[in-house]
């Protein structure tokens, strides 16, 4: 190392990628709307996310209206319950989490993270979002149209999805259909962007092995997004077409009001298996970009490098290769060959193995640290609560015997709500506390945070713990009211009355969080660049929040990995990604 | 960790595992000597190839499934010229010139890489006409099987009705995207044309300058479709 040892930029490969060619925008429309600056994107993509997702949560405030309260509410008839099901279910899984994790927090720090000047093709990136709005727009639209929305369950199980009898089956499940597939559309634009700057547009020094885990986690979520929505398309088109052309793909021979249908020799079970094909991955869409911003929440939160990095990045390889080969333990009822389901439980069980390990390991990086308990820190670990619970929950519904009489009852909303309803949304809360100072420069209020972060977390508890005993009493998922169900007691009812109470409250408890999001924007205490004092290079950048193109006039050289935390020796508990070695220190370590 | 250089380019060993290994572990590409929209292309063929994949399987599913007999498919794409019945004539002469049009694109693309662009601009045309004549012919098929063979997406003479769906469906899907490539590369060959790579005049739609790795982005597009359409042939015509 003698003669290079002054020329600190000498511990970095010279530079492969050719600066990129950026677009500035000087009026207002072509800064803040049409623009093609990722963090605009990032945030465009937030609030549509979060607005949509407000109805949903709105929808769902109604639907524990009427199951707490039974009779009490003319406006919400069998119909209009099962309406609010399928729009909650689906605008929750595809239109909030998947487009916010990887549209949302995908875009605002992938570029960052890797010390790229923005996603590689700008343009896409734009189309993307707008194509996704109008996906969200057609959406909203199936609430106004003739009949309503579908009523079909978020799962849009055919022969009934389509027959009349199901609510929206005229208009509402075209609408909803033909959403999902510009959704689909819009994503590919987005996705091809997040895995080509990851693999191709990294930074001087920046190798995969350096990369944080949030990078990790959703460049691995958009890998699946973009293998498992085809088969989500393909169903799509394959169901319009049974619907408008009349076609028979799914459908086969059926009477539906005493009448023969012209439908014949269809599989309705074909469905299952693509939408399924899609549908468990879809659950990893939303968990690992989750798990790799957890993990570097509790690592800098800890003051401590994560524990068995290596080990993390393998678990999600593992994990996102596993998923697609377990998608039947969704379709135990739907009477499969008997050995399938056999496969289907082992794979599952054998998924567990990474996942755990996961969880170690977060513990593990827990154990001993100097645990600083901000607001992102709580909700981080109150996500590795609800995602332990979730998860054990998970391994009772893995196995064919025990799913049997489970299915279809409200351990199974207990067991998802827990696993990927809860546990990503703290995740989100805890980043956006985290991120906000970057994004606006200002940090957001510890007092309402803490409130929020308690009611939350304590609210989530009260409405879904005691939903897994309801399930083992056999009250049933999808059901507008008990009617004479004679094996539920009496006594369910003051459950579901207190789990009504519970939702409405951590409902309403939302509307502080917006307020310090809002306020905060504009009173909040200037964060300065890098409050968390956190290694990462989205802290590191000149100016905060970041301008277009990220990193001024030199783009940073990377020497060494995202953790190093309360290094031994450091003047500092943690030395930045791209802050290079001393000559010393070099020394020191060679020694060490 | 330790801080040590993550290797220098010109270091790593050039061939076999090694040399995989060394790019995956280096910095900035993971996919030396490969641009941005060529990578993305890839990934995009990826995605798309697991779309054809569903499309496929759904096709086999309800071939399988449906009660009613598969209908002859010689039979049915058989063509009648001065009274001779010749089975799939029509089809063979479309794969002919689908796998030609993969030929002078590909030819395009060396005389791009050679920055000839008047040739390159030529050839991308004949490609692009090669393709319009195939899409040409398609609704001619098409055409056919509806008019003359009364074959409808929910129904037909001759057998299970899911015959026209799947068929109707996937050709047509795979129509698209031949005819989406045509447009491509219309605009491309007129780009190279032009010389507006030579001159790095930006773009119409993304304002950004052009360079000769389109052409073989184009390309990489342009085989696929015609891959994907080996398969469809396989499984529609001769199955
Ligand atoms: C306070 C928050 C929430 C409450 C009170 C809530 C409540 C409910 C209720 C009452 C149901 C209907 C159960 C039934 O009748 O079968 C349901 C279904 C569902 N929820 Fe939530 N939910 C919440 C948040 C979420 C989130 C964040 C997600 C995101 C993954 C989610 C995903 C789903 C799904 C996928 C269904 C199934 C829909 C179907 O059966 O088609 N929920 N939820
Ligand atoms: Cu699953």
């Amino acid at each position: 190392m003698t003669g290079v040892a002054h020329d600190e930029t000498a511990y970095a490969p010279p530079s492969e990628v050719p600066e990129e060619e950026l677009y500035h925008p000087k009026t207002f429309i072509g800064k803040y709307i049409w623009s093609q600056d990722a963090k605009v994107i990032a945030i465009q993509y937030s609030l549509t996310a979060i607005g949509i997702g407000i109805v949903a949560l709105v929808l769902s405030g109604i639907m524990r209206l009427q199951l707490g309260f039974p009779d009490t509410f003319s406006f919400i008839d069998p119909s209009a319950y099962l309406q609010y099901v399928t729009m909650h279910g689906m605008i929750m899984v595809v239109y909030l989490l998947t487009a916010l994790f990887l549209g949302g927090f995908g875009n605002y720090l992938i570029p960052l993270m890797c010390g790229a000047r923005d996603m590689v093709f700008p343009y896409l990136n734009m189309l993307s979002y707008w194509v996704y709005l109008l996906a969200v727009l057609i959406l909203v639209a199936s609430f106004f149209v003739p009949g309503g929305t579908t009523g079909s369950g978020w799962t849009l199980y055919p022969p009934q999805s389509i027959l009349q009898g199901t609510p929206g089956s005229n208009w509402g499940i075209i609408l909803m259909l033909v959403s999902l597939a510009f959704f689909i559309i819009g994503f590919t634009m987005g996705g091809l962007n997040y895995i080509v700057t990851v693999l191709q547009a990294r930074a001087r020094g920046m190798t995969l092995m350096r990369l944080p885990l949030t990078v990790w986690g959703i460049f691995m979520a958009t890998i699946l997004a973009l293998l498992a929505f085809p088969a989500l398309f393909v169903s799509a088109i394959m169901m319009l077409l049974d619907h408008t052309l009349g076609t028979s793909f799914f459908m086969p021979a059926i009477m539906s009001m005493g009448e023969q249908l012209d439908y014949e020799g269809g599989s309705p079970v074909l469905f299952q298996h693509l939408f399924w094909f899609f549908g468990h991955p879809e659950v990893y869409i939303v968990a690992l970009p989750a798990f790799g911003i957890v993990s570097d929440l509790i690592s800098i939160h800890a003051r401590k490098n994560i524990f068995g990095y290596r080990m993390m990045v393998w678990a999600i390889i593992a994990i996102g290769a596993l998923s697609f080969v377990v998608w039947a333990h969704h379709m135990y009822v739907s009477g499969m060959n008997p050995l399938f389901g056999f496969f289907f439980a082992t794979t599952t069980l054998i998924i567990a193995i990474p996942t755990a390990l996961k969880v170690y390991n977060w513990v593990l990086t827990l154990w001993r640290g100097n645990i600083r308990l901000t607001v992102p820190m709580l909700f981080a670990i109150g996500f590795v609560f609800t995602f332990i619970n979730g998860g054990l929950t998970g391994l009772f519904l893995g196995n064919v015997v025990v799913d049997v009489p489970l299915s279809d009852t409200y351990f199974v909303v207990a067991h998802f709500h827990m696993v990927m309803a809860v546990s990503p949304v703290l995740v989100i809360f805890g980043a956006i506390y985290h991120w906000y100072p970057k994004i606006t420069g200002r940090m957001l209020n510890d007092t309402l945070g803490k409130f929020h972060f308690w009611a939350t977390f304590l609210g989530t508890y009260a409405i879904y713990y005691p939903m897994h005993y309801l399930g083992f009493l056999g009250v049933p998922r999808r059901y507008y009211a008990m009617g004479n169900t004679d094996f539920i007691p009496e006594s369910a009812q003051a459950v579901n009355a207190s789990i009504t109470i519970a939702a409405l409250f951590v409902g309403v408890i939302q509307l502080v969080f917006f307020y310090n999001l809002i306020v905060s924007y504009f009173r909040g205490k200037a964060s300065g660049g890098n409050p968390w004092e956190a290694t990462t290079l989205e802290w590191q950048t000149p100016d905060t929040p970041p301008k277009h193109g990220n990193f001024g006039a030199e783009l940073p050289i990377v020497y060494r990995w995202a953790y190093d935390y309360s290094v031994p020796g450091a003047d500092l508990d943690y030395i930045p990604q791209n802050q290079p070695p001393k000559q010393t220190s070099q020394r020191d370590e060679d020694a060490q | 960790m330790s801080t040590q250089v993550p290797g220098n380019p010109e270091d790593f060993p050039n061939d076999g595992l090694e040399s995989l290994v060394a790019d995956w572990a280096s910095d900035q590409k993971t996919f030396k000597n490969v641009s941005w929209g060529k990578a993305m292309m890839w990934i995009f063929l990826l995605s798309d190839t697991f779309i054809f994949t569903s499309f496929l399987t759904g096709y086999m599913t309800v071939r399988m499934s449906t009660t009613v007999p598969w209908p002859n498919s010689s039979e049915v794409f058989a063509l009648t010229i001065a009274g001779n019945h010749i089975p799939l004539l029509l089809i063979a002469i479309m794969t002919f010139i689908l796998i030609s049009s993969s030929g002078t694109m590909a030819m395009a693309v060396k005389f791009g890489y050679e920055k000839n662009r008047k040739v390159c601009g030529i050839l991308m045309l004949i490609t692009a006409a090669f393709g319009a004549s195939f899409v040409g012919m398609q609704i001619f098929e098409w055409t056919k099987l509806i008019v003359e063979e009364g074959v409808r997406p929910w129904g037909n003479p001759m057998g299970a009705a899911q015959f026209g769906s799947t068929f109707f469906m996937i050709t047509g899907f795979h129509g698209v995207h031949v005819s989406i490539g045509v447009i491509f590369l219309v605009i491309v060959a007129v780009k190279v044309l032009r010389g507006s790579i030579e001159l790095g005049r930006p773009g119409f739609l993304t304002g950004r300058k052009g360079n000769y790795g389109m052409v073989e982005t184009m390309g990489l597009y342009w085989h696929f479709v015609d891959l994907v359409w080996v398969f469809i042939f396989a499984f529609f015509y001769l199955w």
